[in-house]
């Protein structure tokens, strides 16, 4: 699977719910008859993907919310390759 | 045994991620592999509605997000789209586990507009007379076809479910075309697990080995394929553990995340440890949080401090768990022994032995037995 294009605009696959789950102190990813908690990072970059935010906009996103961390772009992308290749995300 | 305590009280686990809703064991289908109990016909009365409500937001408050909503057939229950809806409003993941049998078009629509997530599907084979000999009914064939149709109409991820076994499992092929013709997202090929009725039907339903290979050899040509294509959907095939040489971790672990409730509220740490000679807690007596960290039934097997030898020294008893306390009670007679698929077990030849048996040709094995209730008198009388 190829890194994924900074115009595409990734949306959760049909079936797919993140939400904040307190007793685990986690973002979950839920799915049939699935979860996954996810960590801070992986949680901080699928908040953002709502089905109207382009790749390049989720980076940017992120940049000024975290401006001290380098290699932040890669990193995005390296997950969002995975939850593709996981089938978590589709594109509009 | 069900009233000395609870051995491992001082083990805190997490807390129960899933809840499995056991809504009534009615169905109009008779499969022979079901894992609901063989006295299901003695069992007491359903919960109501209100009692339903009031276990999700009990388990809910304590963090558990998935519900499955299972049976028997769910949808015999009138009151399914006021629990789903309850479901929804406390924050669930619901996943009805329904045979498609008592479905229709409008009831696919009121579930999805009471925020059901996903619905899965069982089918039998994928052919009329494959299906009916399994489910007992002429008509199922034909109408799970048109309610899978129905499912992908509204919108919902869809899963089908297809037990294999010795009948059907060379036609898995023909089973996944199927599932890929009906859009499914995810196809769970879930080869027969010996609980329930499956355990007295073993010798009918068991697949050799042989056929075992060919069907994994099928199931990867296909995941290749969509691969290929780039197509989401996932193929899921569970291998009967008879033909491994380690247990599974049952549960991941005996009460660390499941919850299971039976129609008449009694609480277990699996949907087939009823079977087992241990006092089960009642939601109708105590709090879900009393059942989940409090009772001795839940605190049973939880720890390592119960393991017998092989288990109590082996190095991977934090891995297995020791396998599968309802294989080993029903294999060996007590529940705290090594799950004897495991290779270290003194119980193994057990498994060895019903391997051996299963390449039996079908017209010197003992018919199957149907689920119903008119059987599940007969088998169990007293």
């Amino acid at each position: 699977m190829s890194a994924p294009d900074h115009d595409a605009i990734p949306l959760l696959r049909r079936g797919f719910r993140l939400q904040w789950e307190p007793a685990q102190q986690a973002h979950v990813l839920l799915y049939p008859e699935g979860m996954v908690k996810l960590n801070d990072s992986a949680a901080q970059i699928l908040t953002l993907v709502n089905g109207e935010r382009s790749v390049a906009d989720i980076v940017a996103t992120l940049h000024q919310r975290f401006p001290e961390v380098p290699d932040l772009e890669a990193d995005v992308l390296d997950f969002l390759e995975a939850a593709h290749g996981n089938h978590w995300l589709t594109e509009r | 045994m069900a009233t000395t305590g609870s051995p491992n009280a001082e083990i805190r686990p997490g807390p129960p991620l899933w809840l499995l809703a056991e809504l009534t064991y009615r169905c109009p289908l008779q499969c022979p592999y079901c894992s609901n109990p063989v006295d299901f016909a003695d069992q007491g009365q359903e919960l109501d509605t209100g009692q339903w409500l009031d276990v999700f937001a009990q388990a809910r408050a304590m963090g558990a997000a998935q519900l499955g909503l299972s049976g028997g057939e769910p949808l015999t229950r009138p009151d399914l789209v006021e629990l789903v809806s309850g479901a929804r409003e406390l924050g669930y993941y619901s996943n009805l586990i329904t045979s498609g049998m008592g479905l229709n078009r409008d009831k696919v629509r009121a579930l999805a507009d009471a925020g059901l997530d996903h619905i899965q599907i069982s089918f039998q084979d994928a052919e009329e007379a494959g299906n009916q000999l399994m489910a007992g009914s002429r008509k199922a064939f034909q109408h799970k076809l048109e309610m899978a149709r129905a499912v992908k109409a509204h919108d919902f991820p869809m899963v089908l479910n297809i037990v294999i076994h010795r009948h059907n499992i060379d036609r898995i092929g023909d089973i996944i075309q199927l599932c890929l013709d009906l859009e499914a997202d995810y196809v769970e090929l879930a080869t027969c697990q010996y609980y329930g009725w499956a355990h007295l039907n073993r010798q009918g339903l068991m697949p050799s080995r042989a056929q075992l290979q060919q069907a994994e050899q099928t199931v990867a040509d296909y995941r290749r394929r969509l691969e290929e294509a780039t197509n989401p959907c996932q193929l899921i095939f569970v291998v009967p553990d008879y033909y491994e040489e380690r247990p599974k971790p049952c549960m991941n672990g005996w009460g660390s995340m499941f919850l299971t409730i039976t129609p008449d509220g009694t609480a277990l740490p699996c949907h087939s440890a009823r079977q087992l000679p241990i006092d089960f807690p009642n939601v109708r007596d105590h709090t879900i949080e009393t059942i989940w960290h409090r009772s001795p039934g839940f605190n049973h097997f939880r720890g390592d401090a119960w393991m017998p030898e092989p288990c109590r020294s082996c190095d991977e008893k934090h891995e297995d768990f020791g396998g599968c306390r309802c294989q080993a009670y029903m294999l060996t007679g007590d529940a705290a022994n090594a799950d004897p698929v495991c290779a270290k077990s003194p119980h193994h030849h057990t498994i060895v032995a019903a391997r051996e048996q299963a390449g039996t040709p079908l017209d010197q094995v003992p018919p199957l037995t149907y689920r119903n209730e008119r059987n599940a008198r007969l088998i169990y009388r007293g």
